[in-house]
C-alpha cells in the first residue's frame, strides 16, 4: 500500500462542497423552528433608560421579545487575562447576553425578537422603542487614555484594561542609552474585520422531555463553548448541553469565542416551550457583533551598532480591545505578541510594555495569526528602519542577527521562557539563512537597483520588501499557558479516538474542529500512515460534543502538531492491542508478533499475517478473546505537547508604485516557508495562498474605520476593501524543510504563516519604493490616496 | 399579499407563492430547500449566491423571486449530470480550488458562466478570503483547454436578462 503521508491528495470533503451538499449552520432546518433577530445599539456609547417592547410583541408572527433583564445568565466569561507579571490587574468587563444598563459600541445587542420567520423578526425590531441617553464616545486608544476622555467602565480608570510588561527593562534601557545607533518610530497596525465568507449563527433547542439543550453553532471550538456556556454563563450542567458545529464556512479566529447569541438562542428556545430558535448573522451585523482583529499603536526603539548588530529592542504598545472584552482578548497582545517580539533574532535585550485599552468599538480578539502578525510587523519594520539608518543591506542586517542554527532549542529574550504558568518553552528548531538565501535568489534581490532603474524609466517606483518571520504554532503546553487566574486558565491538550469497526471501517473522532482546512483528508492520511490501512477505509468524524472526545478546538495552527499527534498516539494503542490479539490468533507470544503496515505476523512468517481488519472483526465480536483482554479495537489518546512548534521563512514582496497617482501594484510575491514535514502539500500551499492574500490585504487595502462618534464607516463589503483574485500576481512558493523535534512526524503548522509574514513584506516593499523620496515609514493600508499624499509631502507639496 | 410565480429550477417546473419582497436566493434556499446556494453578504459584493438565470450568472440576492417568474434557473445542485460532475466542479476539486466551500457554489456557477460566455483564460472576481483566489483561477483555466468545447451551457437559448433584474 502506498504511504499517503506527505502526498498531495485531493480532499475527501470536497465532493459535498462542489455539489452544493455542504451543511452549514444556515442550511439546517428543524421542525417547528422559530427565528430570532437581535436589536443592536445605534449608539457607540449610551445609557439605556428603558426598552419598550410592547408594540413589537403585537407584530405579526412574533412569538416572544426579550430584553437584558429577562435573561438570568451571567455576563460572558473572559478566559485569558494578561498574566505572568506579579501583581498585574485586569479590569474586566464583558458583554451581557443582552445589554441592560448601557451600551459600549454600535452593535451591542439590546433586545431579541423570536418570530415565525426571519422577516417577521426583523420587522419587529423596528417596533422596539429604546430610550437611550447618548454619551460621548472615544474610539482611538491614544485619546482613550488621555485625562478627561469619556470613561467606559467604573472599574477601569482611564479606560485601561491592564498594564503588562515583559523582558529586561533595565538591561534594555542601558542598551538603548549606550547604543551607537537608536531608531525610533511610531507605527499603527490598523484594525481589521476578519470576514469569513460564512457569518456566524446558532440554533438553540431545548428539549423539554429530557431537560437538555442542543446548540448548533458555527464555531471552531464546540467543546470549549459547551464548557463555557455551562460553567460560566448559564449554570446548566455541562452534560445537559450538546454543541454541534456543522460545516464551518471559514473562521480565521472569529469563531473561537463565546458569544452572547449562543446563550440567547438556548434561553429563547426554553422560553418559548422548546421550539428550536435560529439566529443567523447578516454581513453588516457581522461587522459589528463579531470580533475584529489587530488595532495596535506602537512606539519602537531599536538600538545597535554600525556593523549591524542589534543590541536592544524596546516596544510600547496600546492595544485596542473594544468596548467590552471578548473571550481571550487580553491574551493576544500579551502572550502571543509581547513574548515573540524578538522574532528570529538573537537580540540580547528586549523589553515591551503593552497597555490594553477600552474604546467604544467592537471587541478585538484573535484574528489569523493573533498577536504574531503584529509582532512580526513590529520587528520586521524595525529591522528595515535600523538597516536604513546605518546604511546596511537589509538582508545582511537580518543575517547578522539571526539565531544561529546551533543555538536551538533557544530561549528568547522577550519572555517566552515564562508565560502564565511559569513553565519554560523554547524555540524548538530553526535554520533561517537558507530560507532567506533561497528567497532572495528567486526574487532577484541582488539585482534590485537595476530593477528600480528599469521601473523608474516607466514612471514607477519599484520596491522590494523582506519579511523573515517565525511563527508560534501548536499552541500550547498546558503547563506553560494554563495557570488558573494568571493566564489562559485552562489546558490546551488535544484528543483523538480511533475505533476499528467489525464491518471494516476505521472511524477517527477528535476534539479539533475544521473550518475549511481539510481535516477529513489530513487526519485520514496520518492514520493511514500509522495503521497501514487505505484512506478509503478511514472515516473522520468531528464537530459534535456528543460523539467526539473533549478537545480545545482548532486555532493557533495547532491541529496538525497537537491534534494529529493525539491521533498518532491513539493509533499506537490500537496497534499494540491488535498485536496482542494477533498473538492469540496466531498462537504466539506478543513479543514474537511483528507489525508491517496493517499486517500482523509471527517473525519470519509474513505470509501467514492477520490484517488489522481481520483482527478487528474477531476482537470486536470477541467469541474467543483471551482471558483478561477487553473486546473491541477502540482507543482514545490525549496529548499535551511539550513545546510549541516554530515555522519560519522569508517572504519577499515586489511592488510598483505609480509616482503620479500613488497606486500600489503588487507585482511579485515570493515565499519560502519552512513548516516542517508536510502532511498534504496541496493543502499546505492552499493555506499559504490564503494567508498571504489576507496579510497583503491588510498592507494594501483593508482597514476598519470608525468616525469620532463610534459609527463604523466601513460597515459592509461595499466599504471594507477585501482583496480580489485579480489584485494578485502568481504567488511563488518554495520551501526548506526542518522537521520539528517536538512531535513524531515533525510537523509544525501552517494555518497562520502566510498572514503573519506577508503584511510586513509588503509594508517593507512600499517603504523601500518610497525611500528615494526620503520616506522611511508609512502607516497601512497603502491606498493610492495615502501613498500619493506621502509622495506629495516628501516632495514638499501641499498634501 | 403574495404573488404566484412559475419557473423551471434545475430542469423541474416549480410553482411558488412568494411575498413580493422575497429575494430569489430566499426562494431557492427556504422555499425550494436548495441550500447549496449561500448568502455571504448583504450588499451583492461577494458572489456566493450566484446562480444561472436563463443561462446567465446572476447574484440571486439582488433579484426578487417574482422577477424570476417564467425563467429557467440553474443552481449548483443542478450542475452535475447525475453522478458525473460538471467539468468546472471537477476542476475545482482537482486543483484545490476551495477550502471551507461556503462560497464555492457561487464561484463555480460564475466560472461556468464566464467560460460559457467567453471561453478564454480569465479570473473570477469574487471577493475572496482563502486559497480560492488563485486556485480557482487555475481551476477555471483547467476546465477550459483552449481547443475544447466550452462547458455545456445551462438553460435554453441565451438571452440578455431583462433590465429589471439584479446585478451580475
Amino acid at each position: 500500500m502506498t504511504d499517503v503521508l506527505g502526498a498531495p491528495i485531493k480532499r475527501v470533503e470536497d465532493p459535498r462542497f462542489i455539489t452544493g451538499n455542504g451543511n452549514y449552520l444556515d442550511d439546517i432546518k428543524l421542525p417547528s423552528m422559530a427565528h430570532m433577530a437581535i436589536l443592536r445599539s445605534p449608539y457607540a456609547h449610551a445609557n439605556i433608560r428603558s426598552v419598550d417592547t410592547s408594540r413589537a410583541k403585537k407584530m405579526p408572527g412574533v412569538i416572544a421579545v426579550f430584553v437584558g433583564a429577562d435573561i438570568p445568565y451571567n455576563p460572558l466569561p473572559m478566559a485569558w487575562p494578561a498574566g505572568g507579571v506579579a501583581g498585574i490587574k485586569n479590569n474586566v468587563n464583558t458583554p451581557r447576553i443582552l445589554a441592560t444598563d448601557s451600551v459600549k459600541w454600535t452593535g451591542e445587542g439590546v433586545a431579541g425578537v423570536v418570530a415565525e420567520t426571519p422577516e417577521q423578526a426583523y420587522d419587529a425590531l423596528e417596533a422596539i422603542d429604546v430610550d437611550y441617553e447618548p454619551l460621548a464616545a472615544v474610539v482611538e486608544v491614544e485619546k482613550a487614555i488621555e485625562p478627561g476622555a469619556p470613561q467606559l467602565h467604573e472599574n477601569a480608570p482611564n479606560n485601561i484594561v491592564f498594564e503588562w510588561s515583559v523582558g529586561d527593562k533595565d538591561g534594555t534601557a542601558a542598551a538603548i542609552d549606550g547604543a551607537e545607533v537608536v531608531v525610533r518610530q511610531r507605527i499603527v497596525n490598523q484594525r481589521l474585520i476578519p470576514n469569513p465568507m460564512e457569518t456566524r449563527g446558532d440554533i438553540g433547542w431545548y428539549n423539554p422531555g429530557t431537560d437538555e439543550y442542543t446548540v448548533w453553532m458555527s464555531s471552531q471550538t464546540p467543546h470549549i463553548q459547551r464548557l463555557l456556556l455551562a460553567a460560566f454563563v448559564t449554570g446548566i450542567p455541562e452534560h445537559k448541553i450538546r454543541c454541534i458545529s456543522p460545516d464551518v464556512g471559514g473562521a480565521f479566529g472569529t469563531k473561537i469565542f463565546c458569544y452572547a447569541d449562543m446563550a440567547l438562542c438556548m434561553f429563547a428556545s426554553k422560553a418559548i416551550g422548546g421550539r428550536p430558535v435560529k439566529w443567523v448573522e447578516g454581513r453588516r451585523e457581522n461587522y459589528q457583533s463579531t470580533i475584529h482583529g489587530r488595532d495596535h499603536v506602537t512606539w519602537i526603539e531599536i538600538a545597535g551598532k554600525r556593523d549591524g548588530e542589534v543590541t536592544g529592542l524596546r516596544v510600547k504598545t496600546l492595544a485596542n480591545l473594544g468596548g467590552r472584552l471578548s473571550t481571550i482578548g487580553p491574551g493576544i497582545p500579551t502572550t502571543l505578541y509581547g513574548r515573540v517580539l524578538s522574532g528570529c533574532y538573537k537580540f540580547p535585550n528586549v523589553y515591551a510594555e503593552v497597555t490594553g485599552v477600552y474604546t467604544n468599538t467592537t471587541f478585538v480578539d484573535a484574528y489569523r495569526g493573533a498577536g504574531r502578525p503584529e509582532a512580526t510587523y513590529v520587528v520586521e519594520r524595525a529591522m528595515d528602519l535600523f538597516a536604513a539608518e546605518i546604511g546596511m543591506d537589509r538582508a545582511a542586517v537580518r543575517r547578522k542577527n539571526f539565531i544561529p542554527p546551533d543555538q536551538f532549542p533557544y530561549e528568547n529574550p522577550s519572555g517566552l521562557g515564562t508565560a502564565s504558568g511559569g513553565a519554560k518553552i523554547y524555540i524548538d528548531s530553526g535554520n533561517y539563512e537558507p530560507a532567506l538565501n533561497k528567497a532572495i535568489t528567486t526574487a532577484g534581490y541582488m539585482d534590485l537597483e537595476a530593477k528600480k532603474a528599469e521601473a523608474k524609466a516607466r514612471g514607477k517606483l519599484l520596491g522590494m520588501g523582506l519579511s523573515t518571520y517565525i511563527e508560534v504554532c501548536g499552541v500550547a503546553p498546558s503547563k506553560w499557558i494554563g495557570a488558573v487566574g494568571e493566564g489562559w486558565g485552562a489546558a490546551m491538550w488535544e484528543s483523538a479516538n480511533i475505533r476499528v469497526h467489525l464491518t471494516g471501517k476505521t472511524v477517527v473522532t477528535m476534539g479539533t474542529q475544521p473550518q475549511g482546512q481539510g481535516h477529513e483528508t489530513t487526519y485520514a492520511q496520518v492514520v493511514s500512515h500509522e495503521l497501514g490501512i487505505p484512506m478509503d477505509d478511514i472515516v473522520v468524524q468531528h464537530s459534535d460534543t456528543q460523539g467526539t472526545p473533549f478537545g480545545y478546538g482548532s486555532y493557533g495552527s495547532r491541529t496538525s502538531s497537537v491534534g494529529m499527534t493525539a491521533a498518532i498516539k491513539a493509533s499506537a494503542k490500537i496497534r499494540e492491542k491488535a498485536r496482542k490479539y494477533a498473538a492469540h490468533l496466531l498462537e504466539a507470544s506478543p513479543d514474537d508478533v511483528e507489525v508491517d503496515g496493517a499486517n500482523y505476523f509471527i517473525k519470519g512468517s509474513p505470509d501467514k499475517a492477520k490484517t488489522l481488519q481481520e483482527i478487528a472483526f474477531a476482537l470486536d465480536l470477541a467469541f474467543d478473546a483471551p482471558e483478561g483482554m477487553e473486546p473491541y479495537l477502540d482507543e482514545t489518546a490525549y496529548y499535551d505537547t511539550p513545546n510549541c512548534t516554530w515555522p519560519f521563512g522569508t517572504h519577499i514582496a515586489v511592488v510598483e508604485i505609480d509616482e503620479e497617482t500613488g497606486k500600489v501594484d503588487l507585482v511579485r510575491y515570493v515565499a519560502v516557508d519552512d513548516v516542517g514535514k508536510k502532511i498534504n502539500p496541496l493543502i499546505v500551499d492552499g493555506q499559504l495562498h490564503g494567508g498571504i492574500a489576507q496579510g497583503v490585504g491588510q498592507a494594501l487595502w483593508e482597514g476598519a474605520v470608525y468616525d469620532d462618534n463610534g459609527q463604523l464607516l466601513t460597515g459592509s463589503m461595499l466599504d471594507y476593501a477585501l482583496p480580489r483574485a485579480s489584485y494578485f500576481p502568481k504567488i511563488e512558493l518554495d520551501e526548506t524543510v526542518t522537521p520539528s523535534p517536538v512531535n513524531p512526524i515533525g510537523v509544525k503548522g501552517v494555518g497562520e504563516a502566510g498572514a503573519i509574514a506577508s503584511t510586513a513584506a509588503v509594508a517593507n516593499a512600499v517603504v523601500d519604493a518610497l525611500s528615494p523620496l526620503g520616506i522611511r515609514h508609512l502607516d497601512m493600508p497603502y491606498t493610492a490616496q495615502t501613498v500619493w499624499r506621502a509622495i506629495q509631502g516628501a516632495k514638499g507639496g501641499q498634501a | 399579499m403574495s404573488e404566484h410565480i412559475s419557473f423551471v429550477v434545475n430542469g423541474t417546473p416549480r410553482e411558488l407563492d412568494v411575498e413580493p419582497r422575497r429575494l430569489l436566493v430566499q426562494a431557492i434556499r427556504e422555499d425550494l430547500d436548495l441550500t447549496g446556494t449561500h448568502v455571504g453578504c448583504d450588499t451583492s459584493q461577494c458572489g456566493a449566491c450566484t446562480v444561472h438565470v436563463d443561462g446567465m450568472a446572476m447574484k440571486s440576492c439582488t433579484m426578487l423571486a417574482v422577477q424570476a417568474d417564467g425563467s429557467e434557473v440553474t443552481t449548483i445542485e443542478g450542475l452535475a449530470e447525475g453522478e458525473n460532475l460538471h467539468p468546472m466542479q471537477a476542476a475545482f476539486w482537482e486543483k484545490h480550488g476551495l477550502q471551507c466551500g461556503f462560497c464555492t457554489p457561487g464561484m463555480i456557477m460564475t466560472a461556468v458562466d464566464l467560460l460559457t460566455a467567453t471561453p478564454i483564460r480569465r479570473t473570477p472576481r469574487s471577493a475572496m478570503r482563502s486559497r480560492a483566489t488563485t486556485a480557482a483561477a487555475r481551476a477555471t483555466r483547467t476546465s477550459s483547454p483552449p481547443s475544447a468545447t466550452p462547458p455545456r451551457p445551462s438553460g435554453p437559448a441565451r438571452r440578455r436578462p431583462r433590465s429589471r433584474r439584479g446585478s451580475r
